[in-house]
């Protein structure tokens, strides 16, 4: 193995003296100036080697009038992520935008606007992305308060522990989930058209070679549409068949996650962290369950440990034949290839089912550990899946990688450069089919993985051929991990202490994070010693890989905008949270 | 299917079974309804996976004839709301809806779909795709099992399999059905059979501010 597990890499580095240490007790990083953050990113970046921007949010510390935006930087050799803060008024929340610097700032920056109200000056496009044009206030600000608003945080007291619940809707007056603000009146409101949306995409108008002059024409795919993987939408500008220039519109499947997970126990919000990516549960609970234990600091038992590693990579087999079989339905080759992926998939949901009780929402993992034991004879399917997945997998690949139409379709389209990917955040396999063996299993270890043997996948062409040739790659080097697991598992309890429904976590914060099937998935959390806690924010690979399709497609056919966007392997559940 | 296309009680002769029925021509209608139950395609969320699921080789609903998923709601008999509806996509559901020609049916796939589900107090979440759809089936879950959709397929057969001509089949009737008012994207979601509620809570709000109110930005 090449690399040492990483201390600190902030520790023994000094930065400029204006970069003053976060010495609040369960902090950690560099809080600067408001005014001097872009300064400071500049100073990362050209100095320091920080070519990534890892996540960008905010918390807001009501009753103080005190919202931190809260970045983190890595480092695409790897190591651990550089957290930088700024600290920024209620009233006038205001900072510059970094995207200059770093272009995978863009849809986070939209999102804190959005959800925290903080406005970011030069920005390109500041919309709204996860709500829409005209929504009322910014709803993750601690005094915004949703319709069916009951108390701050759970378990609410009427259902627990009189148990008197009453039907939210028959409180509101309405009989709805809706609020309006003081003075609305329906009749002159004039709802968005867009319109705004279609003006600052890039538009040319040229004579034509035949002397007529041609424009060009706006075509959105989706929300409802079967290419979009689910409820996404692509607003394309096309010169003919040709995108000039694509904006993605997300936000049709925002439900609140991060409201609604702040209001939540801790541990209450391991099932909705099920539901974040519906693909992978597992490993949702994993990054979760790291995030929480840096805070109680705890430590799962050697069992736990291989027994998570094994949910995680199942869990990554899973959605990589997920995702080929869904690209192979965009490449045209409607609905067959994916039924023997999806037929392999039901043997391992079928483990699922056997050891945590769900097949695809498992809330498996707790904090110190995993809920339950995998049993004999759920050990004994395992043991099956191992000897027919390699054997399913040649056959798979026999029949499509050498198939001339795919090639034909995905070779050398959609390609991202590695510096377009790296100043992009992205992260997973569409990273590492550029070139880049960044993958956090290796470039910043976390759980058991330094005691696996197994290869970082890595292309090197960026286009779909290779995204699609990696997921297959890294199958293997996932039932490479598993086998090592199965055969060195050991035997113990799989849970540190008593297991508790209600967990006090000591005040501070941190972030989790694990290499997800699809990138790097992280949760930023931010306790003040209470049941709840106060941040909860959720770093989505896909959202933030999402930064390069606009890239990706220009230039491209409409047909291949289908096939790019199902080589990102997208899940909305994720992206819109 | 011959068995279930007979009238009961109608004695066939053997050497004339299967190649003569005698039936009503509520049966034979329903028979052929209920037999070739195409859905929308439409995935919202968690449970469009399962749903996708119940489609392929293990679960395989086309069994019950209902494989043809159609992208087009002009073509579609039922339309599987599989997944969290949320106030952003409600209205492009609802247009959905009124495109698809009439006898149309609605299943709510999930707890999401049928209540709100675990988001339900999520301020971007409609409770229930019931607030605007008429919902035939309700399938419990989250998400429901294939073998729970199935079974809710199933249901929808035989609620079909119930409907007379004469009395059901409102989509025979001259006036025809009107069509749902698509919500509109207002500060919130504004459902336009509520307008004059809407107005007149907001007066009511004027006059007497609401401490847990929303904050009013309009950018």
């Amino acid at each position: 193995m090449s690399d040492q597990p990483t201390a600190a890499v902030t520790a023994g580095e000094t930065f400029l003296e204006w970069f003053t240490a976060d010495e609040r007790p369960g902090y950690a990083g560099y809080i600067v100036p408001a005014e001097r953050m872009h300064e400071a990113a500049e100073y990362l970046k050209t100095r320091k080697h920080f070519d990534m921007l890892t996540s960008v949010t905010a918390a807001d510390y009501f009753p103080e009038d005190r919202i931190e935006m809260i970045y983190h930087f890595r480092r695409s050799t790897g190591g651990e992520p550089l957290r930088v803060k700024s600290f920024l008024s209620r009233e006038n929340s205001q900072i510059d935008s970094l995207v200059d610097l770093y272009p995978g700032a863009e849809l986070q920056e939209r999102e804190v606007w959005d959800l925290m109200g903080v406005r970011f000056t030069n920005h390109p496009d500041l919309r709204r992305i996860l709500t829409w044009e005209g929504f009322a206030g910014h709803p993750l600000r601690k005094d915004w308060k949703e319709p069916f608003y009951e108390e701050e945080v759970k378990p609410f007291k009427s259902r627990w522990p009189e148990g008197k619940f009453v039907r939210a809707e028959e409180k509101n007056p309405l009989g709805d989930n809706t609020r309006f603000p003081a003075g609305f009146d329906p009749d002159t409101w004039v709802p968005d058209n867009d319109d705004i949306l279609y003006k600052s995409m890039t538009h040319v108008a040229k004579a034509g070679e035949d002397g007529f002059d041609s424009d060009t024409i706006i075509v959105n795919l989706g929300p409802q549409h079967p290419s979009t993987h689910g409820v996404f939408r692509m607003v394309a500008r096309l010169d003919g068949e040709t995108v000039v220039d694509l904006k993605p519109v997300m936000g049709y499947l925002h439900r609140n996650h991060e409201k609604i997970g702040e209001r939540n126990t801790f541990l209450g919000n391991m099932p909705f962290t099920d539901r974040l990516d519906y693909i992978c549960a597992m490993s949702n609970n994993f990054a979760y369950a790291l995030a929480v234990e840096k805070l109680l600091n705890v430590a799962p038992p050697e069992r736990a440990e291989y027994i998570r590693v094994i949910m995680a990579e199942l869990t990554r087999i899973v959605n990589h034949l997920v995702a080929n079989g869904f690209l192979l339905n965009d490449l045209g080759a409607f609905f067959t290839p994916v039924l023997y992926s999806l037929e392999e998939r039901e043997f391992i949901l079928d483990f699922f089912e056997a050891v945590s009780g769900s097949r695809m929402m498992c809330n498996y993992f707790r904090f110190g550990g995993v809920v339950r034991d995998i049993d004999e004879n759920a050990m004994k399917m395992l043991k099956a899946i191992l000897e027919r997945l390699p054997r399913k997998m040649d056959e798979l690949e026999k029949y499509l990688t050498g198939s001339e139409i795919v090639r034909v379709r995905a070779e050398g389209v959609g390609v991202l450069t590695p510096e377009a990917a790296i100043a992009n955040s992205a992260s997973g396999p569409l990273l590492r089919a550029t070139g880049v063996p960044y993958d956090l299993r290796r470039a910043d270890p976390y759980s058991i993985y330094d005691r696996f043997d197994f290869d970082i996948c890595v292309r090197y062409h960026g286009d779909i051929y290779d995204r699609f040739m990696l997921r297959l790659d890294e199958i293997r080097q996932s039932i490479r991990i598993l086998k090592q697991a199965v055969k060195d598992i050991p035997a113990g309890p799989v849970i540190t202490g008593k297991p508790q429904y209600q967990v006090r976590v000591p005040a501070g914060e941190s972030y989790g994070r694990v290499e997800g099937p699809k990138g790097e998935l992280g949760f930023y959390l931010v306790s003040t010693g209470k049941t709840n806690p106060a941040r909860y924010h959720v770093r989505a690979p896909t959202f933030i890989n999402l930064t390069s399709l606009a890239g990706m497609s220009r230039g491209n056919k409409v047909a291949d905008v289908v096939t790019i966007l199902g080589s990102i392997d997208i899940v909305l559940g994720e992206v819109d949270r | 299917m011959t068995e279930s296309l007979n009238s009961p009680g109608v004695q066939i002769p053997e050497e004339l079974a299967g190649q003569v029925a005698i039936t009503t021509i509520d049966r034979i209608y329903n028979w052929g309804r209920r037999n070739s139950l195409w859905p929308l395609m439409s995935g919202l969320a968690c449970c469009a996976i399962e749903m996708i699921c119940t489609a392929a080789s293990r679960y395989d609903f086309s069994r019950f004839g209902m494989e043809v998923m159609r992208p087009s709601p002009r073509q579609a008999d039922f339309m599987l709301i599989s997944g969290t509806v949320t106030k952003k996509m409600v209205p492009q559901l609802v247009r959905l809806y009124n495109q698809m020609p009439e006898p149309k049916y609605v299943i709510a796939m999930g707890a999401c779909a049928s209540g709100g589900g675990p988001f339900k107090e999520g301020y971007s979440v409609v409770p229930g795709i019931d607030k605007f759809l008429p919902v035939d089936v309700y399938i419990p879950g989250c998400p429901p099992t294939p073998q729970a959709l199935l079974n809710g397929l199933m249901k929808l057969q035989e609620k079909i399999d119930h409907q007379a001509l004469k009395t059901d089949a409102h989509w025979y009737k001259k006036e025809g059905s009107a069509p749902i008012p698509v919500p509109v994207l207002g500060p919130d979601l504004i459902d336009l059979r509520k307008a004059e509620q809407i107005r007149q809570s907001c007066l009511i709000a004027e006059t007497t501010p609401d401490e847990g109110g929303k904050e009013v930005s309009h950018e």
